[in-house]
């Protein structure tokens, strides 16, 4: 392993994926709007692919990006799904606030 | 090492407007710098191809699937009615980012050419770009994507197609699961006792 090859420290990497991850935790505690909160879904999958393609760059090892690659295509499918699942709210309830949406509450 | 701070600095800048912006729009917009900056960090990692990945999928795809449901859900909302008076004034700053970009593209068109060939024989990182020996080039990946992780790729087919009927289900046009027959039948009794009624009276 030869962590001298990065451009930086390892850690200012690790660092920056836990910064975006816990913006994007904070997003999801805090905002009401579910398009800011799907977007924030957005932000935690890419500090998880940040942090896929530093070790990947780290051990020189091809599976990192091949793993972030699936992320990415997962996220694009969750998305899509959490997008309509907004719609069909919306059209149903005329209110976009994910705390007004209790239907599914017991 | 400059470039990494400067980049993290607008990467944490922009998901916190993200985060914090009053309106969706403004949302999209920051996650569109932020996507953008991150595939340059992953250009400095060696991901060339996740980089452009990141920039069509995210940018080209998610993003405007944000756009969309914004529009369609504000569509009679008044802010967003008033629409084309807003835009003599975004003209300007529209038009110093392209600028912006292209004198980008430019500059790094003209300084990244002579380092390729000057560097492609100084070993396994700073290669070619396209060497199947190049970790982190196109052709390393799909090599690897397409022989070690074929799996895994034909899984993602099957996750897109699940994703799509999903949501053809969910968002479209028809109910999916109210019989249309058992619907029909109920218009037709419903005509029925209509019609019924009216020869009663």
């Amino acid at each position: 392993m030869d962590l001298t090859v990065l451009p930086v420290a390892l850690g200012d990497y690790i660092g920056l994926s836990l910064v975006i991850f816990f913006i994007g935790v904070a997003g999801i505690a805090l905002r009401r709007n579910p398009l800011i909160v799907l977007m924030s879904i957005e932000l935690m999958w890419n500090a998880a692919n940040l942090l896929f393609i530093t070790f990947a760059r780290v051990y020189m090892n091809n599976a990192g990006h091949i793993f972030a690659f699936l992320v990415i295509t997962v996220a694009a499918a969750e998305a899509a799904i959490g997008l309509a699942i907004v719609v069909v709210v919306f059209r149903n309830a005329k209110n976009v606030d994910v705390d007004d949406v209790r239907i599914l509450r017991g | 090492m400059i470039g990494f701070f400067a980049l993290a600095i607008v990467l944490i800048a922009s998901a916190v407007w993200t985060v914090a912006a009053r309106k969706p729009v403004y949302s999209v917009v920051a996650l569109l710098l932020h996507f953008a900056a991150l595939a340059a960090l992953y250009v400095t990692l060696n991901a060339e191809f996740l980089a452009v990945t990141q920039i069509i999928v995210y940018s080209g795809a998610i993003l405007v699937l944000f756009l969309f449901v914004i529009a369609l859900l504000s569509s009679g909302v008044a802010a967003f009615a008033q629409g084309p008076d807003r835009l003599p004034k975004a003209a300007i700053p529209a038009g110093f980012a392209v600028l912006v970009g292209f004198g980008l593209l430019a500059f790094g068109l003209a300084n990244a050419t002579p380092q390729a060939t000057a560097t492609s024989n100084s070993g396994s990182l700073h290669g070619a770009a396209g060497l199947a020996n190049v970790f982190g080039s196109v052709a390393d990946f799909g090599k690897a994507l397409f022989t070690t992780h074929l799996l895994p790729f034909e899984i993602t087919a099957l996750i897109l197609m699940v994703a799509v009927i999903g949501v053809v289900l969910l968002a479209g046009d028809v109910t999916p699961f109210v019989s249309r027959t058992a619907d029909t039948k109920r218009v037709k009794r419903e005509m029925r006792e209509a019609i019924l009624k009216e020869g009663g009276e």
